[in-house]
């Protein structure tokens, strides 16, 4: 039988899979791409929580729903950022965007 | 039973698109397999009773951000070059190691309080009393509203042709 600890660890999964694509990867729509999975480890912990801690209350779920907004929101900003740093450098490398670096 | 048959394979079909949206050389082939684990999360939520949800998540994640994203990886033409590792590879590796211990550690280690009552069945109209009725989150559905304006506006205001 699965329980919550299944959905927890599927959670963790998929979050450390996003997380070691964020931190080594180069192409910056590769990061934004890893970032998604993130997001969704941490809907699938937040609606296993609302399933298995509190099944009548529907509190997760609202949480998970405004993640997902916030979601739209960073994919159309980070997309349009990097398609500026593109038009304006020819290349969207994330070691190579280094201007701001002391 | 079906239930965890179900979650069986949608967890085995997330884990492995995920590893080759990490793993994949073409950025965008990559993109096809986020496809593939955003559709294979929408299961799981339906295998968690949360029907709305699952909608939700094929609407947006799958036909709105991913496709936003594959027309960036087409916009900036970089499928050729593919997606390199920095030099930060082994370090990012162990560091995801070790966020994956301590949380499977906090996870098994807790003692969850589980409740034995049934889920409610059709999430729609209890989700919507949840948002909008007294004692809910009207001012944060506002809140999303205003914060989908801003995005909007400030993503046309910097990926305009000047």
């Amino acid at each position: 039988m699965v329980g919550l600890e299944h959905y927890l660890i599927l959670s963790a999964v998929l979050f450390s899979i996003g997380l070691y694509g964020v931190l080594a990867k180069r192409n910056a729509i590769a990061i934004l791409l890893c970032l998604e999975i993130m997001l969704n480890a941490v809907n699938i912990a937040l609606v296993g929580f609302s399933r298995y801690i509190t099944p009548t209350e529907l509190t997760g779920q609202v949480f998970a729903l405004f993640i997902i907004v916030v979601a739209a929101a960073e994919t159309a900003i980070g997309l349009a950022i990097i398609i500026t740093i593109y038009r304006s450098r020819g290349d969207i490398d994330a070691t190579k965007i280094d201007l701001m670096k002391w | 039973m079906a239930l965890s048959i179900g979650f069986w394979i949608l967890a085995i079909v997330s884990v492995v698109a995920a590893l080759a949206v990490v793993s994949l050389k073409n950025i965008f082939r990559a993109a096809l397999c986020l496809v593939v684990t955003l559709v294979a999360v929408g299961g799981i939520y339906v295998t968690l009773s949360a029907d709305f949800l699952a909608g939700v998540q094929i609407i947006i994640y799958v036909g709105a951000i991913a496709i936003l994203l594959i027309i960036g990886i087409m916009l900036t033409r970089d499928v050729q070059q593919g997606s390199p590792t920095n030099k930060f590879r082994i370090p990012s590796f162990l560091a995801a190691l070790v966020f994956f211990g301590v949380m499977c550690f906090v996870f098994l280690g807790t003692p969850w309080k589980e409740s034995g009552l049934t889920p409610v069945a059709p999430t729609t109209g209890p989700l919507a009393n949840k948002l909008f009725g007294d004692d809910g989150f009207l001012l944060t559905v506002e809140i999303a509203g205003v914060l989908l304006l801003a995005g909007i506006i400030g993503a046309i205001a910097m990926a305009r042709e000047k």
